[in-house]
């Protein structure tokens, strides 16, 4: 029924599943071994990362609402998972370190064990109170959904409901990543400030299976989550309720004047795409090992606009393609693994040039192909821009322009 | 008859000055009204307050059979009670087509959840065709609302209008840029709307308001200077002097 509406739908799914397929064949533990495991991490944190650009393209390229503190929910949820997957293996460790003792330990003392091996880093033993449901992972999963949506709901209520827009609001979206940031790098916020969370790729009772295996069983999930996001986009985006987020981009006091809520649909993109964006964290950050506050600052939600603007927003395939190329160039580059470029007297070590390199791009995109690399898609699907002589296609700030419509 | 809109003693200032001065005045179930006045009269003024887009500063605007006071609600909600109104340019959405563009004006529940499930129906496939057929855009369902003329888009606001069956309708200045016969063609509209409608048309072009042939309100300094038809408030010396008279 979706499918049947959406072609495009059908093709990404089937790219997805081919992707999975060849991946996992080339895998070390499924296949010949030509990708290393390290291959394959890279390639299921991008698949998380373009399920987040999915949920960024959900609230800038169809609602208008252009939130640069996304990365905060992403790296939320990696921290709600974390907290369980950093808990759980402790307790194995410190478990069998206490039986080997001539007394049984007591409950307490194990988790007085765990709070000082967590915690020793930062010079404390206690268990905050934030830990408390740290030891349960259907807990932890119910907060990886529940703390990024509550603070999206509450940040969204307020900003949308004062009638915050355009760029005061990007500040205000800038200022919230920030401050969790600064927040969460203070060792006494329990999270164990600028040492962030570590050794999150040991999956609490599987030690004996090997990183290879965990890897393409991760990457399995990512393209799921990412299959998942996918639907769940084209169905909200397909029907009506696209269609008035859609209107509310382009003019959104005439859809007050329609008589939608508008702001209350703006809380629902908004919330529902922070949560989207909190899983593809969750997912992420098992694969990366390592989450720290570094994460939250501003600049990584700023990435995620660049990815969404150069796939082409306002198309779900524009921002996973987005994500993926550039996510994917990015870690070439800056994988000391692109010969360096040498012109006459100096040599550009392209480590510290790539950021360059993005930033023109970005530029270049924004003049040339405003619909981004998307529109490689578009010409072969036939589908042109209209001819508007300049006229953007509403008065408000995040309305489509004339050369991100298709005619 | 019972009053369908009532503006009772509403005063408003922007950084002391007086927008609005006092203004009462009741419009019925069904009629055609005209308020005309010279420029900073408050003509705007007025429809921002009946439509939730300013708030008085002092008193009510009461509507319908029970009279619910409109000063507290927000603009959506007022909509939903039934109040639509027409901006003076075109307002179209115009990166989708014309068949969306009355499919989100069509009555119907407005909450997130109610819209994420609604499908259409053969019913409401009908009433689009039908009302673009009404406002000649029948072959056009699925152009997009952009590639539309500057008339053709007028046209389509007008379906929108009538595909939300508003029970009062506010008109700010429908004749600016039209041509004769597309004058005469709204006029015409307004008039068969009237009938089972309130509409309300905000104008200061002097020609149409004599076409519309109806009740006229003359707002000055914010406040009613003079009611009747046109007739009878272009005799009135104080309309001519602060008005007509210029």
């Amino acid at each position: 029924m979706l499918i049947r509406r959406h072609p495009a739908l059908l093709t990404a799914l089937a790219i997805l599943a081919l992707f999975t397929l060849t991946v996992t064949l080339m895998s070390e533990a499924y296949g010949s071994g030509a990708l290393a495991t390290s291959t394959v991490k890279l390639l299921g944190k991008t698949l998380c990362l373009a399920l987040a650009a999915l949920a960024m393209d959900l609230v800038w390229g169809y609602a208008g609402i252009l939130s640069l503190g996304h990365m905060a929910f992403f790296a939320l949820g990696g921290y709600m998972i974390g907290q369980w997957l950093m808990y759980a293996r402790t307790a194995e460790i410190v478990g069998r370190t206490l039986a080997a003792a001539p007394i049984p330990p007591t409950p307490a003392e194990l988790r007085d064990g765990i709070a000082g091996q967590i915690f020793g880093v930062v010079g404390s033993a206690d268990l905050p109170w934030s830990w408390s449901l740290a030891g349960s992972l259907p807990a932890q999963l119910v907060l990886v959904l529940a703390v990024p949506g509550l603070l999206a709901l509450g940040f969204g209520w307020l900003a949308f409901r004062s009638r915050v827009n355009g760029v005061y609001l990007s500040i205000l979206t800038q200022a919230m990543t920030l401050a969790l940031a600064l927040w969460l790098f203070q060792n006494d916020a329990g999270f164990r400030g600028n040492n962030g969370l570590s050794g999150l790729q040991n999956i609490p009772g599987q030690a004996h299976v090997p990183q290879s295996v965990i890897a393409v069983r991760f990457l399995w999930g990512s393209a799921f989550a990412l299959a998942c996001g996918f639907l769940l986009a084209t169905w909200i985006t397909g029907g009506k309720f696209g269609s008035v987020i859609r209107a509310i981009r382009d003019d959104e006091t005439r859809v007050r004047f329609l008589g939608y809520p508008v702001e209350t649909f703006k809380l629902a993109v908004f919330t529902l795409s922070a949560m989207i964006c909190a899983v593809a964290g969750a997912l992420y950050y098992p694969q990366a090992g390592i989450i720290n506050p570094a994460e939250m600052m501003p600049i990584a939600s700023i990435y995620l606009a660049v990815w969404v603007a150069i796939g082409g927003r306002g198309r779900i395939y524009g921002a996973v393609i987005g994500a993926i190329a550039v996510s994917l160039l990015s870690s070439w580059f800056t994988g000391g693994r692109a010969p360096d470029l040498r012109l006459g007297g100096y040599t550009v070590h392209w480590v510290d040039w790539w950021q360059v390199l993005l930033g023109l791009g970005f530029v270049a995109v924004t003049l040339f192909v405003p619909r981004g690399l998307s529109s490689i898609w578009d010409a072969t699907a036939g589908l042109r821009h209209p001819a508007r002589r300049g006229a953007d296609l509403g008065p408000d700030a995040g309305a489509l322009q004339e050369r991100e419509a298709e005619a | 008859m019972t009053a369908l809109l009532e503006v009772s003693g509403v005063s408003k200032s922007f950084d002391g000055f007086r927008a609005i001065n006092d203004l009462s005045f009741a419009i019925g179930q069904a009629e055609l009204r005209a308020i005309i006045g010279p420029n900073g009269a408050g003509k705007t003024t007025f429809m921002d307050i009946v439509t939730g887009k300013t708030r008085p500063d002092s008193g009510d605007v009461l509507w319908g059979e029970r009279s619910v006071s409109l000063v507290r609600m927000s603009e959506a909600r007022i909509a939903r009670e039934g109040i639509g109104r027409k901006f003076q340019r075109p307002t179209v959405f115009e990166d989708q087509t014309i068949a969306e563009n009355l499919t989100l004006a069509l009555r119907s529940a407005r909450g997130p959840l109610s819209v994420l499930r609604w499908r259409p129906s053969r019913a409401s496939r009908a009433r689009v065709a039908d009302l673009a057929a009404e406002v000649n855009l029948g072959g056009a369902l699925h152009r997009k609302a952009g590639e539309l003329s500057h008339g053709q888009k007028q046209w389509l606001e007008i379906g929108m209008l009538l595909a939300s069956e508003p029970r009062l309708l506010l008109v700010d200045e429908p004749a600016a840029g039209m041509t004769l016969a597309e004058r005469e063609a709204t006029t015409a509209l307004l008039r068969r709307l009237a009938e089972t409608r309130a509409v309300v048309v905000v104008e200061h072009d002097m020609d149409f308001v004599r076409r519309l042939n109806c009740k006229v309100t003359v707002l000055h300094q914010g406040a009613v200077l003079a009611e009747g038809s046109l007739d009878h408030v272009s005799a009135n010396p104080q309309v001519i002097e602060v008005y007509l008279g210029r």
